[in-house]
């Protein structure tokens, strides 16, 4: 009798869990699905109905190559994907080398203060940094407008953290034997770390390079600073400067959002379990 | 070759950490200390010559109003928004480790607002809160209702709103590798001794997390702190100046008018209370920490 209950209990508990998470998977994903029913409309649609499923004029695919080509998607999409590619395997490479040679001659001086300055500079904010990143690359070196300085800047700023992460990794989960019978074997220095721990480190650079891919895909603040020409826009920048002068064509507006989310979304339906998994080990490590 | 020798250790050093140490340097020490100098010049972004002029900015800053108001309501945005990102979040990760069906799905979809940057949610949101929630508020009160975003207060409680719906997705993960780290064999010993689901809850599982609790509201502080993004483009700090938060202010006092040294100077006071608030709050969380 009370087993009986007791699995009632739980199954009723069970139902009203998965109620309220679906109440709150919809209140959570309600603005994304305000943005797909209303990118079909027409202006007047949007404006006299933005909840009804389907405008009155009925269904239209208008707002997208309008919006594509006002905000020349390609292109800001092709600088987005340049910077953020680039940017993260240069991280990953800077940093794994340089995360090797701290864990490795943890007794040199240069790597123990290098390691702690990197340690501790994780807590300057970006703030911090803007305005004299602004006046020694824009005034004194005149660099501002180049992908390569966004690029460099990019990977500067996110250095510390990875090599954080590497110095975890190669610490903890790389045997020191495993690098030995390398040298014995004839490796240097140099091949001995790109044959046997690079590769060995896939894991956490998988991690790595979700966390900043994602970072340098969605940073508005530093490349609007570095990149002020219109053809080097990046997909947050294109989007700023696209509700700036299309904001009361809700229509095109709702399609420039769209397709500014779009990109990352289809990525993260195919590599949803990894991109959790970098995204909490990372959190958890940092 | 001799091991010991300082320019073995110089090129060994300079070949596998000279990149990433120029990098970091270039874009974090060099600026940091040149900042610092900054804050004592009032430079204008444009002259060649930068004016030394002592602490006048700090004297700037801390007369300035408008900045103090700013990290006043910077820090009520803080204080409101960490709160209930960790109330939600921790709820969520409750709901999604009970064992129901689809858990990973629910995972993956409160998760989504993290992979959008600010500027597109604000984007979003400002539709959402301007047509359709007067949409619907008009249809319920049959007249025509102001947008939350057109108000004083309205506008920071979007500000709020949208940055609970942003980050519970992400705490939520933190607070459920939190959860699956407290041994399942404590939590039903407890039950054996006698205590209710609740109370096993509040005398096992909480206190064993405490380390989630610690990071996600570090997180959580940091974050909100130098909110800007999702400021700029959900409200603008609109209306009249009321939702101006402390990064946005500084970033207008430095680049739009040109105040370099009076914005540097504000920066630094942000980061330091930022710092000092994150800071105080790790060193009592990590205190009271139990291990299982």
């Amino acid at each position: 009798m009370e087993g009986n209950s007791k699995a009632g209990t739980t199954k009723l508990s069970r139902a009203i869990t998965m109620i309220v998470l679906i109440i709150l998977f919809i209140c959570f994903i309600f603005p994304f699905l305000m943005v797909v029913i209303n990118v079909f409309k027409t202006k007047g649609d949007i404006n006299s109905a933005p909840l009804s499923l389907i405008g009155k004029h009925g269904f239209t695919l208008a707002n997208f190559p309008k919006a594509m080509e006002k905000m020349d998607f390609v292109k800001v999409f092709t600088n987005s994907l340049i910077i953020t590619t680039s940017a993260t395997v240069l991280t990953i490479l800077v940093s794994t080398m340089a995360a090797f040679v701290i864990v490795r001659n943890a007794k040199w001086k240069a790597c123990s203060i290098f390691f702690s300055l990197m340690v501790a500079s994780m807590v300057i904010p970006f703030q911090v940094l803007m305005v004299p990143l602004v006046s020694v690359y824009g005034g004194l070196f005149g660099v501002l407008n180049h992908r390569l300085t966004l690029i460099l800047l990019h990977v500067g700023f996110s250095v510390s953290m990875a090599v954080f992460m590497f110095h975890g990794a190669i610490y903890t989960n790389i045997p020191l034997e495993l690098e030995e019978a390398a040298y014995i074997d004839g490796c240097t220095r140099w091949q001995t770390f790109w044959k046997i721990v690079f590769p060995l480190l896939k894991p956490t650079i998988a991690t790595v390079a979700i966390i900043d891919a994602m970072a340098f895909w969605n940073d508005y603040l530093l490349p609007s600073l570095i990149l002020q020409k219109k053809e080097l826009y990046t997909i947050p920048i294109a989007t700023q400067a696209f509700y700036g002068t299309y904001s009361t064509d809700i229509g095109l507006v709702m399609a420039a959002l769209l397709l500014a989310m779009l990109p990352i979304l289809i990525l993260y339906l195919f590599l949803q379990r990894y991109i959790v998994k970098g995204v909490t080990s990372g959190a958890v490590k940092g | 070759m001799d091991k010991t020798k300082m320019s073995y250790k110089v090129s060994q050093f300079l070949m596998f950490a000279g990149p990433a140490v120029i990098l970091f340097c270039g874009t974090v020490i060099i600026p940091f200390i040149y900042g610092l100098y900054l804050t004592f010049t009032s430079w204008d972004g444009v002259s060649k010559t930068k004016p030394f002029v002592g602490l006048a900015n700090y004297a700037a800053s801390f007369s300035d109003t408008a900045y103090w108001q700013a990290l006043v309501r910077t820090v009520i945005y803080s204080a409101f928004s960490v709160i209930l990102i960790n109330v939600v979040a921790f709820l969520l990760a409750y709901l999604v480790t009970s064992g129901v069906k689809g858990q990973n799905f629910f995972r993956a979809g409160f998760f989504i607002p993290n992979l959008i940057g600010g500027i597109v949610l604000g984007y979003v949101w400002k539709f959402v809160f301007n047509r359709a929630f007067v949409a619907i508020g008009e249809a319920i009160s049959g007249g025509t209702v102001p947008s939350l975003l057109s108000t004083t207060g309205g506008a920071m409680f979007c500000l709020i709103l949208v940055s609970v719906w942003q980050y519970a997705g992400y705490m939520m993960l933190i607070y459920v590798a939190g959860f699956m780290s407290v041994p399942e064999s404590l939590k039903e010993a407890a039950l054996i001794d006698g205590c209710t689901p609740s109370q096993a809850m509040k005398n096992v599982t909480v206190p064993l997390m405490r380390a989630s609790f610690v990071q996600c509201i570090f997180l959580s502080i940091t974050r909100c702190f130098m909110v800007y993004d999702m400021n700029l483009s959900l409200t603008k700090g609109e209306p009249f100046n009321s939702s101006v938060m402390a990064a946005m202010h500084v970033y207008n006092q430095a680049f739009t008018y040109k105040n370099y040294g009076t914005g540097q100077a504000e920066a630094l006071i942000l980061f330091v209370v930022c710092a000092i608030v994150g800071v105080t709050q790790v060193y009592i969380g990590k205190k009271g920490e139990v291990a299982a």
